[in-house]
């Protein structure tokens, strides 16, 4: 029998997203091989978020019960999982491609002496195993052999398709919770977490904008976003960068967007002076639409866009911002073409 | 404060990759070449610190000779000395670079003395492993916390901070001789100096040799993913597009009518 572990994330009782991802291609596996997916959860909530899995296909979930590892201690968490490897026997042991799943997964690996695949998106099972998986934050593919006993893998974020209706417990195929308890190191707790700030409230947060207003190096300076801002406030929306604009301090790099920043997902992303490096955009492709605003018209980021203004931003931002003023405020057009005059569109900034 | 730090020599691809007609490879013909941004806060950090502690920073690399341009980047912001394990220009996959990592940074600390604190980047910028580092870590029995975005080097402890998942802030602290994997944010690194360029070009790099071993995964073969397609629609030039772009946010509803 082919078994398949998952390392489950949970808060306040239930599952996270990628950890159901992960659910989903263990359970694509086994239905190929035969088999049962069983989870593995640790800390508080664990038991309550085991039993909500009955619907994602999981017969047993392996629950930790140690207060010692109630506080993330991936180091000890790992040491839950490979001695868990070692009593159960799976084919694979699968993890989300979140933080800790990457993390918990590859001292997994380290401790047992194995290989690890990171953000896999594909899997075929055969003598040896067959998988794809992500390079340059998913820019390009990999196709690779992976030969091991027991086979760890990271699952890439939101490629794999999650059937939301089978969340929530009602109706849920019963789920054998197996309390359970490992031995437990002191030197695996030394990396543990010991304090928490909760995060700051208030601001539109550019991860959950609707709406999000980027700029890149044609913004020319920090004030020079004086203009975004303007546009994101009048859109209720957030404004991003490239890194270009955090490496020149321009904006903090809290406000990156791409490959070594955030990844957006918003309803629109506009585009200013930003010419659409593949590093940025694996940050923003999730964007429903595009629109760019970019004085170049053979700029990479016409390949990416769905819509897009050819022009100096430092004329086309305003003109936007002054345009939905005098919508709201309902006055007639202003003539545009005296502006067209005074400042030549393909302007290089000052 | 004894510091080592590891850095991937990576191409540095602009709005598209090439790969090369074997679909082994990024044809890098016409790129340069960087390491991950993740690692320049990693350089800097390491910087930053022997400054304000004094003590001695190392930069090391796995990778084919022309690596050395890395080194001497390191070098050139204030990394003191460098180390290059030369590879024949074959990927060595994370598990054998970790053990050519370790085994160097055992025989560095075997005549140099001990590292107080091994940094890393949170994961290289091309392969994306997410595990030198830790592998690094658990081979030597020494505490590891991995993206970090900021960090205190207090009398023989560490506190770091970073990202908690679903938002704000988790916090570790941890004994020296200690490992950190970064991320980027960690510091605004500097750019190097003409001096500094000039200092870089004149210092020896050890050089090792290490075998080549492969446990996985092993790469088949490169492939670009599909591409989505979307036909950009040009809605004008200049200011005067933009009546044709509130009609846009309107029809989609990010603006109200
Ligand atoms: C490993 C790695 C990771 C990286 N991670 C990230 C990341 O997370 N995020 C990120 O953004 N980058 C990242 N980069 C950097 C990336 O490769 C690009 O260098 C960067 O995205 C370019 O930023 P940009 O588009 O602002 O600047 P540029 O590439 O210089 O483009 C500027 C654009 O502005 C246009 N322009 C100029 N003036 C005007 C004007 N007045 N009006 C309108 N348009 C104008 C130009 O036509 C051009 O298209 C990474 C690189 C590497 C190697
Ligand atoms: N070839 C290499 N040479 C030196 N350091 C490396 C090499 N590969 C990976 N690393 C280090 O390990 C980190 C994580 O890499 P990875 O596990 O491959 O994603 C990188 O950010 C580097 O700090």
């Amino acid at each position: 029998m082919s078994r398949i572990l998952v390392f489950v994330e949970h808060t306040a009782g239930e599952a996270e997203r990628l950890s159901l991802e992960a659910l989903v291609l263990a359970g694509s596996l086994t239905a190929a091989t035969g088999g049962a997916v069983e989870a593995i959860l640790v800390g508080p909530g664990a038991a309550e978020a085991g039993i909500g899995l009955g619907v994602h296909g999981v017969r047993t979930a392996h629950v930790v019960a140690d207060d010692r590892l109630g506080s993330y201690a991936p180091a000890a968490w790992a040491a839950a999982i490979a001695e868990l490897i070692e009593a159960r026997s799976p084919v694979a042991v699968i993890a989300g491609g979140s933080d800790r799943g990457n993390e918990v997964l590859a001292h997994v690996a380290a401790r047992t002496g194995r290989p690890m695949a990171a953000n896999v998106v594909d899997v075929s099972v055969g003598d040896p195993w067959r998988l794809t998986r992500q390079r340059w934050a998913g820019s390009l593919l990999e196709d690779a052999q992976f030969d091991a006993d027991v086979h760890l893998l990271t699952v890439a974020p939101h490629v794999i398709p999650v059937d939301e209706s089978a969340v929530g417990p009602v109706g849920a195929p019963a789920i054998a919770i197996s309390p359970y308890a490992p031995t437990v190191r002191d030197r695996d707790l030394v990396g543990r977490v010991t304090g928490r700030e909760a995060p700051d409230v208030g601001a539109i947060s550019l991860a959950e904008a609707k709406v999000v207003v980027g700029g890149g190096r044609g913004v020319g300076s920090a004030e020079a976003f004086a203009t975004l801002e303007e546009l994101a406030g009048l859109l209720g929306g957030a404004v991003g960068g490239s890194r270009v604009v955090t490496s020149a301090g321009w904006r903090p790099h809290s406000d990156q967007i791409g490959q070594t920043g955030l990844r957006i997902a918003p309803d629109l992303y506009v585009a200013c002076g930003i010419s659409g490096a593949i590093q940025h955009i694996v940050g923003c492709k999730a964007a429903k639409r595009i629109l760019a605003i970019n004085t170049d018209p053979d700029s990479p980021i016409m390949g990416v866009a769905d819509y897009a203004v050819i022009g100096d931003l430092h004329q086309v931002v305003p003109a936007i911002t002054a345009e939905i003023r005098r919508r709201a405020a309902g006055r007639p057009p202003r003539p545009t073409m005296e502006v067209t005059r005074s400042t030549p569109p393909g302007r290089e900034p000052g | 404060m004894e510091i080592l730090v590891c850095v991937k020599r990576v191409p540095a691809t602009g709005g598209r990759i090439v790969l090369t007609p074997d679909g082994q490879e990024i044809d890098t013909r016409y790129l340069g070449f960087t390491v991950s941004p993740h690692e320049e806060c990693a350089v800097e950090e390491a910087v930053r610190i022997v400054e304000a502690q004094g003590g001695s920073s190392a930069v090391l690399t796995l990778g084919p000779v022309a690596t050395e341009e890395q080194l001497r980047d390191a070098m050139a912001v204030g990394i003191d000395r460098a180390i290059l394990l030369e590879t024949d220009g074959r990927e060595f996959d994370p598990v054998a670079t970790a053990a050519a990592i370790v085994e160097t940074i055992r025989a560095q600390e075997a005549t140099h003395g001990p590292f107080d604190l091994l940094l890393f980047g949170n994961e290289a910028a091309d392969t994306g492993d997410f595990q030198v580092g830790i592998r690094v870590a658990v081979a030597l029995d020494r505490p590891i916390v991995t993206g970090i975005k900021s960090l205190t080097v207090l009398d023989g402890t560490i506190v770091a901070r970073r990202e908690a998942p679903g938002g704000g802030w988790e916090t570790y602290e941890l004994p020296l001789p200690a490992v950190v994997s970064v991320k980027e944010g960690l510091n605004l690194p500097r750019y190097p100096s003409v001096p500094g360029r000039l200092r870089a070009k004149r210092k020896e790099i050890e050089r090792f040799a290490p075998a080549w071993s492969q446990a996985g995964p092993l790469k088949l073969g490169l492939r670009l993913p599909e591409e989505q397609g979307a036909q950009v629609e040009i809605l004008g030039r200049g200011p005067n597009a933009a009546p044709a772009v509130v009609d846009l946010l309107v029809r989609i509803g990010v603006l109200a009518s």
